[in-house]
């Protein structure tokens, strides 16, 4: 299968990639691993006329300085997989890295790449929801940081500009003792979340001090599940309490039944899963 | 667009369409068919190439994103006329059955092997869980990877022998 004919090109700079987006207008693409554009252009449900391919430009770093991770977006998920900084501290994205897609799809996708593709079924998206995470945006106006609650607006729909790009993922590192997990129900290797959940828990003096909760694959986009977050502030860390907030965000869910699963069955996933991700986050956050 | 890649070892140049998925690049244009064409849909695996030393689906990759870089096909893997001990092994252990998937899980094997020479099954099975064998055969391809870490950790040992010696 062939994408629709297209212009491509190669910027050597933001600054010059940010002119050629501001060119382009919505007819110009950003390209950077390719492995969710280049599929949704061989099956032509996007046809841009003009790709920017910003994939050997210098932002990939992964580092921790003072009480916050910067990911650059061109990190990819084999190298988020195997960074040492994100195995010792952030046990949500380091659960999550070796669950998206493949090990082949892992070499070139990158996680500027999946946040800005937007699919509801994309992993990183909750990931950042359940961390509390932001993003920095450049354009020719310069640079805007924004909550990934924000960013991420609906199905393939996020807050970027025509002429912005996603430069790099911030994400708070927790203090204290915290644990996190993310669980993923999959049909293969490579198949899409049939539902996956982030769970992330942080205690202060034996009770909850924040708990992050987002659902992958089962609304119109990634779901901060909040009132099941809520629930779980300053409480106590019991069964009940996990419970109660798996039934929160079960009822926060909005899956549609589909090849890999019926509506409540998806539903009843989202509630054990949540259950299931406190209860491991809890373990590893006492064990730290 | 003009475009050198520097393919299994040797500089080469085409003028494509930047359309043109590097799977068809290698295959059409440079005329290597050993790379093989599954499903198209970054699904399978079959069309696994190393693009500066790591497999990725060309199928999911336009030429044009080759440029100046480097990339190895099945054909690379013989050296100097003698198969590479991931061939010999996929042979030996009957690691294939129709060949179709078989270029893409050698080179996925040989970039195992080199960071871990002696896998077990189960980070063999995770290394190639991107890649599809249509035939199922995957207990013989498992073995033929384990075989090929073994004869080439065997033929470093030798080597490093016969310099002791």
């Amino acid at each position: 299968m062939l994408p629709s004919s297209f212009e491509y090109h190669r910027p050597e700079s933001l600054e010059e990639a940010y002119q050629l987006l501001a060119q382009y207008g919505d007819d110009g693409k950003v390209l950077a691993g390719g492995q969710s554009l280049i599929p949704v252009m061989k099956l032509r449900l996007a046809t841009p006329g003009h790709i920017v391919d910003i994939s050997r430009l210098s932002l990939d770093q992964i580092d921790e300085s003072g009480d916050m991770l910067s990911v650059g977006a061109l990190a990819r998920h084999r190298d988020l997989e195997r960074s040492d900084v994100i195995k010792a501290g952030y046990p949500v994205m380091a659960t999550a890295a070796p669950l998206i897609s493949d090990p082949v799809v892992r070499n070139l996708g990158t996680i500027g790449g999946s946040l800005c593709h937007a699919d509801p079924a994309g992993d990183w998206g909750s990931v950042m929801l359940a961390l509390g995470a932001s993003v920095v945006i450049g354009s020719p106006r310069g640079e805007r940081e924004l909550p990934i609650s924000e960013f991420l607006v609906d199905t393939f729909t996020t807050a970027l500009e025509p002429d912005e790009i996603l430069t790099q993922v911030k994400v708070p590192k927790a203090s204290g003792s915290f644990g996190g997990t993310y669980l993923k129900l999959e049909r293969k290797v490579g198949d899409f979340a049939s539902v996956a959940v982030a769970t992330h828990l942080s205690l202060s003096n034996g009770t909850i001090g924040r708990a992050g909760i987002a659902l992958t694959a089962v609304g119109s986009k990634n779901i901060q599940a909040t009132d099941a977050e809520a629930s779980l502030a300053g409480a106590e860390p019991t069964e009940d309490a996990f419970a109660e907030a798996g039934r929160l965000a079960a009822e926060a869910s909005s899956p549609v039944g589909d090849v890999r699963g019926s509506e409540d069955y998806k539903r009843h996933v989202v509630d054990v899963y949540v259950r299931r991700g406190l209860a491991r986050a809890l373990e590893s956050a006492r064990a730290a | 667009m003009e475009i050198t890649v520097k393919v299994n070892g040797a500089d080469r140049t085409a003028d494509v369409e930047p359309r043109l998925l590097l799977a068809h690049l290698i295959r059409e244009e440079f005329g290597l068919t050993g790379t093989h064409m599954g499903c198209d849909t970054t699904s399978c695996g079959a069309c696994t190439v190393l693009l500066d030393g790591r497999p990725v689906k060309s199928c999911t990759v336009f030429g044009v994103q080759a440029d100046g870089r480097e990339v190895t096909t099945v054909e690379g893997l013989l050296e100097g006329g003698q198969l590479h001990p991931i061939q010999t092994a996929f042979k030996e252990e009957h690691g294939l059955q129709c060949g179709f998937c078989t270029p893409g899980m050698m080179l996925t094997g040989t970039v195992l092997l080199a960071e871990n020479p002696n896998p077990t099954d189960e980070e063999v099975r995770w290394a190639i869980s991107g890649q599809i064998c249509r035939c199922t055969g995957y207990m013989n391809i498992v073995k033929a990877i384990q075989a090929a870490g073994k004869a080439m950790s065997e033929t470093t040992e030798d080597a490093a022998a016969s310099v002791a010696s």
